[in-house]
């Protein structure tokens, strides 16, 4: 066997363990809230992740897995020995894949895209020089994790302060939630639909106009929004229930709404987060089968296929467990809190894979709740939590750097 | 090997227990009437019985405080603030203590009231677990409150409702100047300590009722942003 093939097995088989890890425990933070609100059984939540993870990775993931594959480093600097690029981004696989098993073993609260952004800066630095690293996209990248729980929680905030205004304080919330919640849907609709066609779908073939793009996307709004007027519809209100708690129903609408973001979600951290755990495999084997790095090279389509199949793979796997858990402890999040959090979340995540942004889902999600905490909305949240997991990405940095070094070397030992 | 940190966020409400706390308390200040009603009839067995269930449900209220306490640490962040809350649960709690005071003094001195102020009494008491329930009753509304993010109509009928319990804990104060004044034409013939006592006790019935306002009160700076 020569040694492409080996690169091409070994980026495949570390790809596909990234993707399961996300599958398997990732995902589950999206999902958990869903479930936390009964709005979902674990079943229907493994189903909708499985395809709308999968249809985000192979849809809106393409842009950052080409950040991943080739915006953080100069490939001019490696054009030479391109072998040196394969050893880092397996080592990058690699440490990426053994930090988030340790982590989350250990329950700490790491993400995927820092580890594989930092283990590709360690790598870079190291192995190429400081000249291979496009310090300004790795600034633009630093700073969109600094932005996005920003953007999220400031979304978050105004999203539940508008069903605040528009339908929990008004004299017959149960009305008010009929009138409106079908529009949040359409929102919904309409925003994936259109951050995912505005960046393209040339990759499976489809080219659109701006104009079509607006089309279709409102089309799919109007989609959605019908199919949840349907079932608000079909949903039972029984005053009685409102007899312990005032808002029984209300929330029950919500949760349609809630089914809905849930698949937001589920499409965004496909998107992103299973988006940058395939760049690397994406790399080695373009540079592989190539023999050359290149920076036009487009990426074929079934690359985001391995990730789409690993996730659905973790999920079925191991997925299902963890969302259960995850959900039995998120059960303060009522789906009148839980879809503002998962909107804003999947529209700040969406919008950052169609610039080609690698940021956290989990991360973003967490700002988002505490968008929702500030308009006084979540009953008690733990801000040493909070800081711990922002904590962590910045140790996660230098951990994924050096572990990502060591592997570089251990390589390059064994194929250099 | 699970990483629910994300979970981890997302502490117990402290608003539900509030509830379930507020809950024992007016159990506990509504065994006043049977209570006074042994009392009155001078059943002393009738009268240590109750009073058990008395101080086993301020324990029991006592108790959940304590846990309570330890579920709202520092670095919380919820609707409302932290020590405001815990304030709220303090008066809550007080509540429960007076009654027990109240049956625990009685009951200890085997108290035989005068019949002029047993006739006034049992509506006394009455009145001041009202403002109690009263008072339970703005308590249940918290679930609600943090469901609106404290505004809107939810605060509008919170504010009605401490609004019926200031009513109700001012009937309480005329009722005790009635009782107080029915005493005084009757003191000089009774002996000097009971008439000391006589006095504590019907102070500290009527104190269940100021507590139960000042739970009305303490939410009411809740309610304010």
């Amino acid at each position: 066997m020569d040694h492409a093939t080996i690169y091409i097995i070994l980026a495949g088989v570390f790809g596909l363990f990234m993707a399961w890890g996300i599958g398997a425990n990732d995902v589950a933070n999206a999902m958990g809230t869903a479930i936390g609100s009964k709005v979902l059984t674990i079943k229907q939540a493994v189903l909708i992740a499985a395809v709308f993870e999968f249809a985000g990775a192979f849809l809106a993931g393409g842009q950052v897995t080409s950040t991943i594959r080739k915006g953080i480093i100069d490939s001019t600097a490696v054009a030479q020995s391109p072998e040196l690029l394969i050893y880092g981004m397996l080592a990058a696989l690699m440490s990426a894949g053994i930090w988030l098993l340790v982590a989350s073993h250990k329950g700490w609260p790491v993400s995927t895209t820092h580890t594989i952004v930092g283990a590709i800066v360690g790598f870079a630095m190291v192995g190429l020089g400081m000249d291979a690293v496009k310090w300004v996209k790795v600034g633009a990248i630093v700073a969109s994790w600094v932005v996005s729980p920003l953007l999220s929680g400031t979304l978050a905030f105004f999203l539940f302060r508008s069903v605040q205004k528009l339908i929990l304080t008004t004299d017959n919330p149960i009305e008010s939630a009929k009138k409106y919640v079908p529009i949040y849907m359409f929102a919904t609709g309409f925003m994936i639909a259109m951050v995912t066609m505005f960046k393209g779908l040339k990759h499976i073939g489809l080219e659109l106009s701006t104009g079509q793009s607006y089309l279709i996307a409102i089309v799919i709004g109007l989609l959605v929004m019908g199919c949840g007027i349907y079932y608000i519809s079909r949903i039972k209100i029984d005053p009685s229930d409102d007899k312990d708690f005032h808002f029984t129903n209300v929330e029950k609408i919500f949760s349609v709404l809630m089914v809905v973001t849930a698949c937001a979600i589920a499409f965004a951290h496909g998107s992103n987060d299973v988006a940058n755990a395939v760049g690397p495999m994406a790399a080695v084997i373009s540079i592989a089968s190539d023999g050359v790095v290149s920076q036009n090279s487009a990426m074929p389509a079934w690359i985001l296929l391995i990730g789409g199949i690993g996730i659905v793979l973790g999920l079925a796997m191991y997925g299902r467990k963890v969302i259960e858990t995850v959900g039995q402890k998120i059960t303060e999040l009522t789906p009148s809190r839980g879809f503002a959090c998962q909107l804003a979340a999947s529209t700040t995540v969406v919008i950052a894979s169609g610039t080609g942004l690698p940021i956290s889902t989990t991360h973003t999600l967490v700002g988002a709740v505490l968008g929702v905490g500030m308009a006084r909305g979540i009953g008690a949240l733990n801000l040493g939590v909070v800081g711990n997991i922002f904590m962590s990405w910045i140790i996660t940095l230098p951990v994924g750097a050096a572990l990502a070094i060591f592997f570089f070397y251990f390589f390059k030992g064994i194929f250099g | 090997m699970t990483s629910n940190y994300f979970a981890k966020i997302f502490s117990t409400s402290p608003f539900t227990a509030m509830q379930e706390h507020m809950i024992i308390v007016d159990e506990c200040v509504h065994r006043l009437t049977p209570f006074f009603k042994a009392v009155l009839k001078q059943d002393q067995v009738k009268v240590k019985e109750v009073y058990k269930e008395i101080s086993k449900l301020e324990n029991r209220a006592d108790a959940l405080k304590k846990k309570l306490r330890l579920q709202m640490p520092k670095g919380l962040f919820m609707p409302v603030a932290r020590r405001d809350l815990l304030e709220l649960l303090l008066v809550q709690d007080k509540a429960a203590n007076q009654a027990k005071d109240v049956s625990g003094l009685i009951t200890g001195r085997k108290m035989i009231f005068p019949a002029a102020v047993a006739d006034l009494l049992p509506d006394y008491v009455k009145r001041c677990e009202d403002a109690c329930k009263q008072a339970r009753k703005v308590i249940n509304e918290l679930d609600e409150l943090v469901e609106t993010g404290f505004a809107g109509k939810e605060v509008r009928l919170v504010a009605s409702i401490i609004h019926e319990l200031d009513a109700i804990e001012k009937d309480t104060d005329r009722m005790q100047i009635k009782i107080r004044a029915t005493l005084m034409k009757i003191e000089k013939d009774l002996p000097p300590v009971d008439v000391m006592f006589y006095y504590k006790v019907i102070e500290g019935i009527g104190d269940v009722a100021d507590i139960a306002q000042r739970i009305g009160s303490r939410v009411e700076l809740l309610l304010a942003k």
